[in-house]
């Protein structure tokens, strides 16, 4: 285990340590954590951004080797998307903004263009046609009896928010039964969710548990990080109480 | 004021203090939890295992950090299967941060197959990583097409053609099927664009929080296999007998949610005999 790779982990266990202290109360380490976490992604993103979009998907293909002031040579109509993409900074400025619509109604053009045929077709008509079948018994009892639910709680969901009825009589229990599939969906939902957040903690923990293993593995020096890690966190918490004792005393006092 | 009542009004730190006490005392103590593979996990291994050496396969890595934790463990776990079989792999990540969540993996995975079977694999044969490209859904169009349109070179900026695996690559049509690891809304551009528009075969791996929404695709046909958070990628860790941090974290995620179901029990019970006495309405 290298050094460069044990400092790395022991900063981002500082820096798990820092977040998850919110949860005590807002502080400046808590502050700090998150205003690094946002600056580091917006960094990131817009190197990735620049390397990864811009410059081989117009750059290289508009220079392909000769000077910079010459675009004839290399596939100079990209210059047009790039005039396009520069237009949209003119959102910046209160006189000339309405430059930026333009390629606003170009992306917006192409991307409904694109999304409406697709999203109509596999996210309602295909949906719509492979929910509403006859039970298929043959895969078995629990199969068929599954595929019955599934038609009865889709079509009571849909009168659910139906709202130009009263709901009252047949559709009034149509529609409640149609409330019990949502909230039945919910709670399925929310039992996931809870497994996902649980699962955040718990990775953080199990690195800093390997942290720990690593420090001890890896030499006095390694051991001595993690024990004056400890020895910090320990004495934060302290301190902590400390505060939170002569607080109490104070109001007892008053 | 009652029992029930005083821990209605408990101060929800005590609730998060007990919930880390539980995870990381069932972290220490080593016991095994009984994980059932689910028909919907087990399609992608299936599909995996069927597949015949020099096959290939499309990873789709588009996860964040904030979102490692159930992803990772799915992406190891397939990756590790399917190069230790020979087929070779794609990669790519459509997520703002999940170049460095590929990476990692394919490096680590690299090391992991070589440890385990011995075999020495090599980047531009046996795996590639194309990168990340904003806009997702027109990438995920393009490459439909020509992975060239919006890959014209790697990561690491090697020209697609120079490298040996992609010399036969043009789209969807030559990678046996698409694996997509996410903890994005992108999944539904995989889905209605790669599937939909191509026919791509297409299973995804996604976070517990979008797991319930997508099971309606998979009784649709057009995603072949899903893989729910931790607890899929634990059932995939168990099918290619690889237990790894999924596995290990279902035995603490049994107790919190005892935990959880308990406190959940006691705040209703606490709402509903204050709300009989005339208080809480």
């Amino acid at each position: 285990m290298s050094w460069e790779t044990f400092l790395w982990t022991t900063l981002s266990i500082a820096l798990t340590f820092c977040t998850f202290s919110f949860l005590y109360r807002d502080n400046p380490f808590y502050k700090f954590s998150e205003s690094l976490f946002v600056g580091v992604s917006a960094g990131y993103f817009t190197i990735i951004l620049w390397y990864s979009g811009l410059v081989p998907t117009l750059i290289d293909r508009i220079w392909v080797g000769q000077p910079w002031w010459q675009i004839w040579g290399g596939k100079w109509w990209y210059i047009f998307p790039g005039l396009l993409g520069m237009m949209m900074w003119f959102r910046f400025s209160k006189k000339k903004g309405w430059i930026s619509r333009y390629p606003i109604a170009f992306y917006l053009g192409i991307a409904t263009g694109a999304a409406i045929p697709l999203e109509m077709q596999n996210r309602v008509n295909r949906q719509l046609a492979d929910t509403l079948v006859a039970p298929n018994f043959s895969a078995g009892f629990v199969a068929g009896v599954s595929d019955i639910i599934i038609v009865i709680g889709v079509i009571c969901g849909l009168f659910y928010f139906f709202f130009s009825v009263p709901h009252k009589g047949l559709f009034g229990g149509v529609a409640k039964i149609g409330i019990y599939t949502l909230m039945i969906g919910f709670g399925a939902s929310f039992g996931y969710t809870v497994m996902g957040r649980i699962s955040l903690f718990i990775e953080r923990v199990q690195t800093i548990r390997d942290w720990v293993r690593m420090g001890f593995e890896g030499g006095n020096g390694m051991t001595a990080v993690v024990w004056i890690f400890a020895l910090l966190v320990v004495l934060l918490v302290l301190m902590e109480i400390m505060r939170h004792l002569r607080k109490k005393a104070t109001q007892d006092m008053a | 004021m009652n029992f029930f009542e005083r821990l209605s009004l408990l101060d929800r730190r005590w609730v998060y203090l007990i919930l880390a006490a539980v995870v990381v005392i069932t972290l220490l103590i080593k016991f095994a939890t009984p994980i059932r593979i689910n028909p919907e996990v087990r399609s992608i291994y299936d599909f995996v295992e069927a597949r015949k050496p020099g096959s290939y396969l499309h990873m789709a890595i588009d996860y964040d950090p904030g979102s490692l934790a159930e992803m990772h463990p799915m992406t190891y776990a397939i990756m590790e299967q399917a190069l230790a079989k020979g087929i070779k792999i794609i990669m790519t990540a459509l997520s703002p941060n999940g170049p460095g969540m590929a990476e990692q993996a394919m490096l680590d995975i690299m090391d992991s197959v070589r440890i385990h079977t011995g075999k020495q694999l090599t980047y531009g044969q046996d795996i590639v990583f194309l990168g990340y490209k904003p806009y997702p859904g027109i990438v995920i169009l393009s490459m439909g097409q020509n992975y060239r349109l919006s890959f014209p070179s790697d990561y690491y900026n090697t020209p697609l053609d120079s490298i040996p695996m992609m010399k036969n690559v043009i789209n969807y049509d030559n990678v046996d099927g698409i694996i997509l690891i996410t903890g994005t809304s992108g999944v539904d551009f995989w889905i209605s664009y790669a599937n939909g528009r191509y026919n791509a075969p297409l299973a995804v791996g996604l976070t517990g929080v979008m797991a319930a929404d997508y099971y309606p695709y998979l009784k649709s046909g057009q995603i072949f296999g899903l893989m729910g958070g931790m607890l899929g990628a634990a059932e995939y860790e168990k099918l290619v007998h690889r237990p790894g941090r999924a596995m290990e974290a279902m035995r603490v995620q049994v107790w919190t949610h005892m935990i959880i179901i308990i406190f959940i029990f006691i705040g209703n019970a606490g709402y509903l005999i204050s709300r009989r006495k005339g208080g809480v309405r």
